[in-house]
């Protein structure tokens, strides 16, 4: 890859100035194996090539070579911290596919489980954002302190703290006690505390003002055109959060709001991530208080050996990371014919460059950061 | 939320505001009703600037791009044919067989984040999966549509002309095949170190 990559635009014989760099696939500020090839005249960024893929595993082929129940763990393996969410985006589009309805019970399960991984992704990427910037070790250790109370939630629901395997077209897959909805009630009283620490930490910090501020500008129209979404696009200003546009499951019946960020920056997608934290607990306050008893699946839907009549469905939820869509195929067997991903996370690569060009190279590292990729994901 | 106009009314718009242009609504028969718009390649990118920059529509937002495969079907059927056999005249079925080439496919659908209304499918299809292989691209309209052409090309072989930097994206430079074809076959174990060379 990397000899085509020179080949395009090659460096003059001449130009001792120029210095072509590959950041990665093994580098720390990575967040996994990715690369980027870096062209720096001094310190200033003038060219940015992404170049991923050393995780591809082809999972839309998996998929596609399995039955529609059979591609619920693949999706758990996407964005490896928000498996829940990846979940329902891939339910919501086979419940489109096949006209199946979801009980009351389950949909405010989701929203629960669904907030409190937006809430753990967002703190994660602050602590991970604060550690590319030197901050080495305790916001980081910070976030993954919270974040560990809400896995430990996720094991004792599913099973597993990761890889949870737990929603179900149709619903869920087994109920919660009310001892682990008291459990989630308590650590929701205790969380607004985690953000206020945080913030008390970090806000009006001089260093990560001048790091931030002014850096990685991701001008409106641009963010729109090249279809970002998620935080990012909000940092810069577009009033689109998918809860709010499409009112998929639920979403409806709860109050919260949508934050926005005035110049697109770098601090402005810090910002975000904290003002939705806020928005995340209200929305789990509401539904704490709201979750009625009744079945978490309907017992005529049908998991195993699911032929949904050929057609199409494209279902979409807006994942910690940006839109998370899956697009599905049927021709009337028991294997979707076609299955893919709309993965956030690499569309969001897509204005990497526009957002490096000028900076300096320890900018990059910041920048890539405030994306926040996952290259389980990203790859496919 | 603005109410998006049916299929058949934007069809009717691409085809009043752009002459020439040939648009087809494909039916969804799943529940979830997502009918699409076939364009002719000819007119495919006008098309779409027109639905981004239509004041009603302003189809801004490019989400998903992806590639779909339909490989050459083969349709039998049985006919009767009088033939003589052994100087009788008789019926005799004969199975006729019909092949119908496949083609690969480019599905895009589009939001609006200024209407909030969506979606709106569009699909253009090559000629064939061998030798004409090629849809314009789109991502001159939406610039969302740059790393999943690229990966539609990497993994379906849809050559997108007109993308800006069309080279493979997940797969690595010197690979031959395209994994996502129904007819892909993997390399045996033993021959991995060639396909890695």
């Amino acid at each position: 890859m990397s000899e085509q990559l020179l080949d395009l635009d090659p460096i003059g014989a001449g130009d001792t100035e120029t210095l072509e760099v590959s950041m990665g696939p093994h580098h720390p500020s990575t967040h996994g194996v990715f690369r980027m090839d870096v062209r720096l005249e001094g310190e200033k960024v003038v060219r940015l090539k992404p170049v991923f893929g050393y995780l591809h595993r082809n999972h839309e082929k998996i998929a596609e070579h399995g039955a529609y129940l059979a591609a619920i763990p693949y999706t758990d393996r996407l964005d490896y911290l928000c498996s829940m969410t990846n979940n329902w985006g891939y339910c919501l589009a086979v419940e489109k596919l096949a006209g199946i309805p979801v009980p009351e019970r389950a949909e405010y399960i989701r929203v629960i489980v669904a907030e409190l991984t937006r809430f753990q992704n967002h703190a994660g990427l602050i602590g991970f954002l604060l550690q590319d910037m030197g901050a080495s070790g305790t916001p980081l250790m910070y976030a993954f302190r919270e974040r560990e109370k809400i896995l430990d939630l996720f094991e004792s629901l599913s099973g597993a703290r990761m890889m949870c395997n737990y929603m179900r077209f149709g619903g869920v897959r087994v109920d919660c006690t009310p001892a682990w909805l008291d459990e989630v009630r308590a650590l929701v009283a205790v969380l607004p505390r985690f953000i206020d620490e945080f913030e008390a930490l970090l806000r009006g910090n001089e260093i990560l003002m001048a790091r931030t501020q002014g850096v990685g500008v991701l001008p409106r129209d641009l963010a729109v055109s090249a279809g970002v979404t998620g935080p990012m696009l909000r940092a810069s200003g577009v009033n689109y959060d998918i809860r709010k546009v499409d009112r998929y499951g639920i979403y409806d019946r709860f109050e919260f709001r949508v934050p926005l960020g005035d110049h697109g920056d770098v601090y402005d997608r810090y910002m975000m991530r904290l003002l939705e934290m806020r928005e995340s607990l209200k929305i789990l306050e509401q539904a704490l208080r709201d979750i009625p008893a009744g079945p978490i699946m309907d017992p005529k839907t049908r998991l195993r050996g699911l032929r949904p009549k050929a057609g199409e469905a494209y279902g979409r939820i807006e994942a910690p990371k940006g839109e998370l869509g899956f697009f599905l195929i049927s021709d009337g067997s028991t294997n979707p014919y076609r299955y893919r991903v709309r993965p956030p996370s690499m569309i969001n690569l897509t204005i990497l460059e526009d957002m490096c060009l000028g900076h300096n190279v320890a900018d990059v590292v910041i920048i890539l950061g405030s994306v926040d990729i996952v290259l389980g994901e990203v790859d496919r | 939320m603005t109410a998006l106009p049916t299929p058949e009314d934007i069809k009717a718009q691409i085809e009043a505001g752009i002459p020439g242009a040939a648009v087809t609504v494909i039916t969804n028969g799943s529940p979830s009703a997502q009918h699409s718009l076939l364009l002719d390649n000819q007119h495919a990118r006008d098309a779409a600037v027109f639905l981004r920059d239509h004041p009603d529509l302003r189809l801004d937002f490019c989400s998903l791009v992806t590639g779909v495969d339909w490989p050459d079907t083969e349709t039998t059927e049985k006919i009767k044919v009088r033939k003589t056999v052994d100087g009788v005249e008789t019926d005799v079925e004969e199975a006729r067989k019909t092949k119908i080439p496949g083609y690969l496919e480019a599905v895009y659908h589009l939001f609006s984040m200024e209407k909030k209304h969506g979606p709106v499918i569009l699909r253009v299809r090559t000629a064939n999966r061998t030798d004409q292989t090629h849809v314009p691209s789109l991502t001159p309209v939406w610039r969302s549509a740059e790393f999943q052409e690229r990966e539609a090309f990497d993994l379906y072989g849809i050559v997108f002309d007109g993308h800006p930097d069309l080279r493979r994206i997940l797969m690595w430079e010197g690979f031959a095949d395209f994994p996502m074809r129904k007819d892909y076959v993997p390399p045996a174990d033993d021959r991995l170190a060639e396909v890695h060379a």
